[in-house]
């Protein structure tokens, strides 16, 4: 009982921690819960943490709040979502309502705080892309997921990502079933 | 009576929403809560702040028809539908995770999200002008800044939240 309060509350402090942090939308949150879920805590797997990323993009919402409820669900059931949705949520309430309430200061210091964002904006572009090539290694299996992942660059131009979304998932049942009316073994990830 | 519309209001965006700007806009002019030139005003806060621009902008519309107890309902009732989605699906794929069906979507659904990834990388860089045409010294400082992050982050293990922050006082030194 105790230990389970002492998780929740570390679930807690972790995505509290982390919401601030999370400027570039919710694929930047991404490496962020890599680091302190996979690498320190190692409370989830590398491809886990791919997997509930692929379904947070395919429920209504902000990704990084579905996220961080995924993985909290993950960690410890329907307490763990709770609280990590608290957790990423209450930060950014406070400095949103700050924020709004003090605009004046800070657009007089507006200059400051661009010049800060011209750099953090490349920088969130590197986040975004170490994103791409985490998820992309457990993505890339054979050659037909490669082959996903370029035609799904292609017709992101032209769809919305729901519908992307539900075609990668059809594409995934159909090409298995192919391939194996085709003799091929199939690997449903690296690790297998 | 102004809680259960601004409830009734964000539930159903939070809902039915990939994306919902336009649409808390249309709702908060509609409802007579702001006109669009204040809704403006509070998009850029929201886009100012961290976390998703669709939640930010439902907090301080929230509070600006009701004070706190507005924005935390507003809040609350734009996150909720996500809550119970996310449990109903969390809970069938745990379940579901070992048959065959489910495995080989996930196949096709980890392609997808890296593509999708990929795809928010270039649209990022097309929107912020992060890579520009021009070879000037600006370019090659963010092409540099760029870099180093990059490196930072895949080779030397950074974590991410020391990357912004140093990122931003470099900003801070180099652009004002």
């Amino acid at each position: 009982m105790k230990r389970e309060w002492k998780i929740l509350l570390e679930i807690f402090w972790i995505f509290f921690k982390l919401s601030p942090a999370a400027f570039g939308g919710g694929h930047v949150l991404f490496p962020l819960i890599e680091k302190e879920i996979v690498d320190k805590r190692k409370w989830l797997k590398m491809e886990d943490v791919a997997d509930l990323l692929s379904l947070s993009q395919s429920v209504p919402g902000a990704i990084a709040i579905n996220s961080a409820t995924f993985v909290g669900q993950r960690i410890s059931g329907i307490k763990g979502s709770i609280v990590a949705l608290i957790g990423i949520s209450f930060p950014t309430f406070f400095i949103v309502l700050f924020l709004g309430s003090s605009l004046h200061i800070f657009m007089d210091h507006s200059h400051t705080v661009e010049a800060a964002f011209i750099s953090i904006r490349a920088s969130i572009l590197a986040l975004i892309i170490s994103t791409a090539i985490k998820v992309g290694k457990v993505a890339l299996i054979d050659k037909t997921t490669f082959g996903i992942i370029v035609f799904g660059v292609l017709i992101n131009f032209f769809l919305h990502p729901i519908f992307t979304i539900l075609l990668g998932a059809f594409s995934g049942m159909i090409l298995i079933i192919i391939k194996e009316k085709l003799g091929y073994k199939n690997k449903f990830s690296r690790a297998a | 009576m102004e809680y259960w519309e601004l409830f009734k209001t964000f539930f159903m965006i939070g809902l039915f929403s990939f994306g919902a700007v336009p649409v808390i806009e249309l709702k908060a002019v509609k409802y007579g809560w702001m006109t669009t030139q204040q809704f403006s005003d509070i998009f850029v806060v929201a886009g100012m702040s961290p976390g998703p621009i669709a939640a930010n902008s439902a907090i301080l519309v929230g509070y600006s028809v009701a004070g706190t107890p507005g924005a935390i309902i507003s809040l609350f009732a734009m996150i909720l539908p996500s809550l119970i989605l996310v449990m109903i699906i969390a809970t069938l794929f745990q379940y579901l995770n070992h048959y065959k069906v489910v495995k080989s979507m996930f196949y096709g659904l980890r392609p997808i999200v890296t593509s999708l990834i990929i795809y928010a990388a270039i649209k990022f860089t097309l929107l912020n002008n992060v890579i520009r045409t021009n070879i000037s010294w600006h370019t090659l400082s963010l092409l540099l800044i760029f870099g180093l992050s990059l490196v930072a982050l895949l080779k030397l293990h950074w974590h991410p939240v020391y990357v912004i922050i140093l990122s931003g006082l470099v900003g801070i030194t180099l652009y004002s």
